[in-house]
C-alpha cells in the first residue's frame, strides 16, 4: 500500500501497533507464567504475574490517548480509521486478558495445595491451546493476515470443548469428596478465565477481519461450549 | 481476500459502492449521463462517463486537481461553451431532455440549472439588484411588489434575510466573504432552478462561513438537485449523500458517501482519500 | 525527512552585525540613494523643461489679454449716420463711421482738424476696424443717434506695440512705425488717461483680420467646437460598438487578428497621411466644401478612431471574467451579460480613452493643414459646412506673421489652447473618479 504523503501520519500508526505488539508480547508472558505459577503452585512466580500486571493498563491508557489524539488529529477515513478503532479494541481486549491472567495467579496463591494430576494435564493442555491462539492472533495482526485470524476464530471451540471436560471433572471431585470444595472452586474459576482468555483472541481476531475487509466474519462462531447448561446431578442423600 | 487491494479495473468502468446505492434507490434520477467525453482542443479532458444523479440530495464530485470534475460540473450547464476549445460529446439529459439539442435554447438551461462559483463574485450593484437581476431578465415578476417578494424569498432560503434586511440597497461587494457567497446563492435560487452547480463554493470562506453554507445545503437538498465539487473530503462526507471519485479524466467510483468513506472498493479511492497518493 | 540539524556543510549567511553584512548593507543603500537620485533628477530634468515652456508662453502671451484703447466722447452725429433721415439697416452699414470716430480723436489729442499732415497722422492712430466696432453699437441700439457717449475705441497696432514698449523710441523717426508728433500724442493722451490697456474681450469675440488689434479667436474656437462634437458624436459610438464586438463577439480566428494588428497599426501612422485621406475621398470624391469644420471633424474622427477602440478594449478586456459568468450562470444571453454588466464596469475606462483621443484631436494640425483650414476667415461659422478654421492652425496662421501684435497673440491663443486641453484633462480625471465601481 501506498505511504501517506504526510509522513508523520505513518509514524502515528506505526507507534499504534508497536504499543500493541508490546502489549501482545506482555500478555503472553503473562499468562504464560501465571499457568506455570498454577500448575506447579509456585507463589512467588504467581506474586511476580501479579505485580506486573499494571504495566500492561498503562500501556492500554497510553494507547488509548494516541488514537483519540490521532482522530482528532487527521481524520482519519476508511482503512486507517478502522485501523484506529480495531487498535482501542485489541489494546482493551489484550488488557482483559492481561487481567485474566493475573486472576489466574490469585488463584494459584488461593490453592495452597498441587493440583490433582488430570485436572491440571487439563488445564495445562487447554492453556496452551489459548497460548497459542493468543501468538497466532498476535501474529495474523503484524501480518495483517486475514486467514490465520479466520482459523483462529475456528479453532477456539476446540478450548470450549476442553473446558467442558474440565469442568465435569470438578464438578465429580466436589460431589465425591467435599473436602475439595475450596480448591476446586478456585480451580473452577482459573478454567473459566482461560476460557474466557480464549474468547478474547476471537474478539482480536473478528477485529482484524473487520480491519481487513471492513465487515465482521460471515455467520456464527462455532461454540461448544455446554457448561453453562450443564446439569448437576447432586448424588442422592 | 483482501479486498482493500482490489484489481485495478479497467479505465472506463465504474465501480458502484454497494453494488446498488441506497440513495439512487430512494431518489429519481435527475440527471443521466451516458459516454459524456470532452475535449480541449487535442486534448481529451473527460473519458466516457456514465452517471446518474440524484434528485433531491446532494451529489459530490471528489478527486485531485485536474481530474475532470470541475469540467464535467460546467458541461451540466453548458458553460464549456464559452470556451471556443472545447467540444462535449455524449448525452447528458435532464428529466430525460437531452440539454445539447441544438433547439434548446441554452439561456434557459441556466435558469434552470444554477452556478455557484468559487470565489464570490456577486455583480457590482445593490444587494437587491443581485438577486433581481435574473428574475426581471426572465419575466418572472409582474410587477414591483412580485420582485421584492421574490427577492426576500431567495434571501430567506439562502439564509441571509435577516442580515441584510435593513440595507437592501447597499453594495453586494461589501459583505463579508461568507455573506457574498450566501448572496450568490440566494441569486442562483430567485430563478427558481431545479438543479444548483456549486465548484468548490467554501474553498475561499473560513470555517465558520463554511459550516454556516453546508448548513444551507442541508436545507436546500430537500427542494433542489445539489452537485457540488469539492477538494475537502470532510466536506464531501458531512454534505452529500452520492460521492463520485474523478481520476485523470475518468469515473473511477461512485455510490453512498458513507460506504465510500469507510469502505472504498477501489484502490484509487482508497489511497486518495486517505491521502496515500504518493 | 531530511535531518536539518546535522546540516554542517550549509554555509550560514552570519549574523547581521558582522563586518560583512554590514558593508553588504552599506552598499545596499548607497545604490538605493543613487537609484533615488537618479529619479528625482529625470522629475526634475522634465519640469525644468516644462516650467520653460511655461514661462515663455505665459511671458510671452500674457500681453495679449491686453489692448490698448482711446477712451473718446463720440458724438453720435445725425446728419453724419444718417443724413437723408434713412436709419434702416442698409442705411447706417453705409454710414462715415470713420469720420465720426476721427472727430472725436482730433477733439481728444488736440489734432488741427484743418492741417492735412495732422489728420493724416492722428488717422493712424486709430485701428481700422473702430468702424465695425461704432456701427455695430448703433445697430444694437439706435437711440444712441443724436447723443454723445464716451466710447473706448481700438487704438492702431503701432500704438498698442508702442505702449506694450515693442517700438524703440531710440531710432530715426524715418525708420519708426510712429512719428515724433505722433509719439507726442500718445505720450500726451496716456497722461491724460484717455489711453490705456484695457482687457482684450477682442480675441474672444474677433475672427480674423489683418490687423493684430482686431484679429481674435472667435472663429477657430467655434470650428474647433464644431470638429470635437463631430468626432464625439462619431468616434465614440462606432469605437466603442467596434470594441464591444472584437472583445466579447467576434470569434477568434486569424482574421480577427488580422484586424487587431490593422487597428494598432492605424494608431501609429502619422496624422498627415489622414489629411491626405480626407482631401482625396471627402473633397475631392465626395465633394465636401472645402475649409468645413464638418471636413475637419470627419478627419479627426478617423485619427481618432483607433485611440477610442483601443482604449476601449483595454478597458472591456479589464473586467474580470467572474463578472461575466457569474451573470451568465444566472441565465443571461451574451448579449444581456455585456451591455447589464460588463459595458458599466468599463465605462470609466472607456471615458478615460474617449476624452484622451478628443484632446489629442483637438491639438492636431497636420491633417487640418492639408484639408485646407488654414482659410482667413473672418465670419463666424453658423454650421459645421461653412468655412472655419481651428485653434492650432490658428496658431499656426499667426504665428507665420512678424507683428508684434501677432506674435502675442500667437503665444495667447497657444494659452488658450492649453487651458482648454487642461480642463479637458481635468474632466476626464472628475469623470473616471465619479464612476469608478468597485468589484
Amino acid at each position: 500500500m501506498n505511504t501517506h504523503i504526510v509522513s508523520a501520519f505513518d509514524e502515528e500508526l506505526a507507534e499504534l501497533r508497536k504499543l500493541i505488539a508490546q502489549m501482545g508480547g506482555l500478555a503472553e508472558d503473562q499468562f504464560g507464567k501465571s499457568i506455570d505459577a498454577l500448575s506447579s503452585s509456585d507463589r512467588e512466580l504467581a506474586e511476580k504475574v501479579i505485580a506486573s500486571d499494571e504495566k500492561i493498563d498503562r500501556l492500554e491508557k497510553e494507547l488509548e490517548e494516541r488514537a483519540i489524539k490521532l482522530i482528532a488529529k487527521r481524520q482519519p477515513m476508511a482503512a486507517d480509521l478502522r485501523a484506529i478503532i480495531v487498535a482501542i479494541r485489541i489494546s482493551s481486549d489484550l488488557e482483559r486478558i492481561g487481567d485474566l491472567a493475573k486472576n489466574i495467579a490469585k488463584r494459584t496463591l488461593a490453592v495452597d495445595e498441587p493440583l490433582p494430576r488430570s485436572v491440571n494435564a487439563g488445564m495445562k493442555r487447554m492453556a496452551e491451546l489459548a497460548l497459542e491462539q493468543l501468538t497466532d492472533v498476535l501474529d495474523a495482526y503484524a501480518r495483517l493476515d486475514v486467514g490465520k485470524a479466520q482459523d483462529v476464530w475456528v479453532k477456539d471451540s476446540r478450548i470450549d470443548a476442553l473446558y467442558n471436560s474440565v469442568f465435569r471433572e470438578l464438578l465429580t471431585y466436589m460431589m465425591e469428596d467435599a473436602r475439595t470444595i475450596g480448591m476446586c472452586t478456585h480451580l473452577l474459576f482459573g478454567a473459566k478465565n482461560i476460557e474466557r482468555i480464549g474468547d478474547h483472541t476471537t474478539n482480536i481476531a473478528e477485529n482484524i477481519h473487520y480491519l481487513i475487509t471492513g465487515g465482521a466474519p460471515k455467520g456464527e462462531r462455532p461454540k461448544e461450549d455446554a457448561t453453562s447448561i450443564t446439569p448437576v446431578q447432586l448424588p442422592a442423600k | 481476500m483482501d479486498a482493500a487491494v482490489a484489481e485495478k479495473p479497467t479505465r472506463f468502468e465504474t465501480v458502484m459502492t454497494p453494488a446498488e446505492p441506497v440513495i439512487m434507490k430512494e431518489r429519481k434520477p435527475k440527471i443521466v449521463t451516458e459516454g459524456v467525453t470532452v475535449h480541449y482542443g487535442d486534448k481529451q479532458a473527460i473519458y466516457p462517463l456514465d452517471i446518474e444523479i440524484p434528485d433531491r440530495a446532494v451529489s459530490a464530485f471528489i478527486g485531485p486537481s485536474g481530474c475532470g470534475k470541475s469540467t464535467f460540473l460546467r458541461c451540466i450547464n453548458r458553460m464549456n461553451d464559452t470556451i471556443p476549445t472545447a467540444r462535449v460529446g455524449g448525452r447528458i439529459t435532464i428529466d430525460g431532455e437531452d440539454i445539447y439539442d441544438p433547439a434548446l435554447d441554452v439561456v434557459q438551461l441556466r435558469a434552470r440549472v444554477g452556478m455557484v462559483f468559487q470565489k464570490p463574485n456577486p455583480f457590482p450593484k445593490s444587494i437587491f439588484d443581485n438577486i433581481a437581476y435574473g428574475p426581471r431578465i426572465h419575466g418572472l415578476a409582474r410587477n414591483k411588489t412580485d420582485l421584492e417578494e421574490i427577492v426576500e424569498n431567495s434571501l430567506k432560503r439562502a439564509g441571509l434575510f435577516e442580515e441584510v434586511k435593513d440595507r437592501l440597497q447597499s453594495p453586494g461587494t461589501g459583505l463579508s466573504g461568507g455573506q457574498q457567497q450566501r448572496l450568490c446563492i440566494a441569486r442562483a435560487i430567485a430563478v427558481n432552478p431545479d438543479v444548483i452547480l456549486m465548484d468548490e463554493p467554501c474553498s475561499a470562506l473560513d470555517p465558520i462561513a463554511t459550516a454556516r453554507i453546508e448548513e444551507l445545503i442541508d436545507e436546500l437538498r430537500e427542494n433542489y438537485c445539489i452537485i457540488i465539487v469539492t477538494h475537502s473530503m470532510q466536506q464531501a462526507a458531512r454534505v452529500s449523500q452520492l460521492t463520485a471519485f474523478f481520476h485523470l479524466g475518468t469515473l473511477v467510483e461512485v455510490g453512498d458517501t458513507e460506504a465510500i468513506f469507510t469502505n472504498p472498493q477501489e484502490r484509487r479511492t482508497q489511497d486518495y482519500i486517505m491521502g496515500r497518493f504518493g | 525527512m531530511a535531518d536539518v540539524t546535522a546540516d554542517t556543510s550549509r554555509t550560514r549567511t552570519g549574523s547581521w552585525n558582522s563586518d560583512q553584512a554590514r558593508a553588504r548593507t552599506r552598499k545596499r543603500y548607497a545604490a538605493e540613494r543613487r537609484f533615488r537620485m537618479y529619479g528625482i533628477g529625470a522629475l526634475c530634468f522634465a519640469l525644468a523643461f516644462l516650467l520653460i515652456l511655461f514661462t515663455t508662453i505665459i511671458g510671452t502671451g500674457w500681453t495679449a489679454f491686453l489692448q490698448s484703447k482711446f477712451l473718446l466722447n463720440v458724438t453720435f452725429a445725425e446728419d453724419v449716420i444718417a443724413p437723408d433721415g434713412k436709419r434702416d439697416e442698409q442705411a447706417l452699414r453705409l454710414a462715415n463711421w470713420d469720420k465720426i470716430a476721427r472727430t472725436a480723436l482730433y477733439q481728444a489729442i488736440g489734432a488741427d482738424e484743418a492741417n492735412r499732415k495732422q489728420r493724416k497722422d492722428a488717422n493712424e492712430l486709430l485701428s481700422r476696424g473702430i468702424d465695425v466696432q461704432l456701427r455695430d453699437m448703433v445697430l444694437a441700439d439706435p437711440g444712441l443717434i443724436g447723443q454723445t457717449r464716451p466710447v473706448w475705441l481700438l487704438a492702431h497696432g503701432n500704438v498698442d506695440a508702442l505702449l506694450k514698449g515693442a517700438i524703440d523710441r531710440d531710432i530715426p523717426e524715418a525708420r519708426r512705425q510712429l512719428n515724433d508728433q505722433q509719439l507726442a500724442w500718445v505720450d500726451a493722451a496716456v497722461e491724460k488717461g484717455i489711453l490705456s490697456k484695457k482687457f482684450n474681450s477682442g480675441l474672444f469675440t474677433f475672427g480674423a483680420s489683418s490687423q493684430p488689434e482686431t484679429a481674435g479667436l472667435l472663429v477657430a474656437i467655434v470650428g474647433s467646437f464644431f470638429m470635437m462634437l463631430t468626432v464625439a458624436l462619431l468616434a465614440v459610438p462606432i469605437g466603442v460598438a467596434a470594441a464591444i464586438y472584437l472583445e466579447e463577439f467576434a470569434p477568434k480566428n486569424r482574421w480577427t487578428d488580422l484586424i487587431e494588428v490593422n487597428i494598432n497599426n492605424l494608431a501609429a501612422v502619422p496624422s498627415i497621411v489622414f489629411g491626405l485621406l480626407g482631401l482625396a475621398v471627402f473633397i475631392n470624391f465626395m465633394g465636401l466644401p472645402r475649409s468645413a469644420s464638418l471636413v475637419g471633424g470627419l478627419v479627426l474622427t478617423l485619427m481618432t478612431l483607433p485611440t477610442v477602440i483601443i482604449a476601449s478594449r483595454a478597458a472591456l478586456t479589464a473586467v474580470p471574467p467572474s463578472i461575466r459568468e457569474g451573470a451568465l450562470g444566472v441565465g443571461a444571453s451574451k448579449m444581456q451579460a455585456v451591455f447589464h454588466h460588463v459595458l458599466p464596469l468599463a465605462l470609466p475606462g472607456i471615458m478615460t480613452g474617449t476624452i484622451i483621443g478628443l484632446v489629442q484631436a483637438l491639438g492636431e494640425t497636420a491633417p487640418l493643414l492639408m484639408i485646407g483650414l488654414v482659410a482667413f476667415v473672418v465670419d463666424v461659422p453658423s454650421t459645421p459646412l461653412e468655412p472655419a478654421t481651428a485653434l492650432p492652425v490658428q496658431i499656426y496662421m499667426w504665428a507665420s506673421s512678424a507683428e508684434r501684435g501677432f506674435v502675442e497673440r500667437t503665444a495667447g491663443a497657444t494659452i488658450v489652447l492649453l487651458g482648454f486641453l487642461f480642463i479637458m484633462n481635468a474632466l476626464a480625471v472628475f469623470l473616471r473618479r465619479r464612476f469608478e465601481r468597485r468589484w
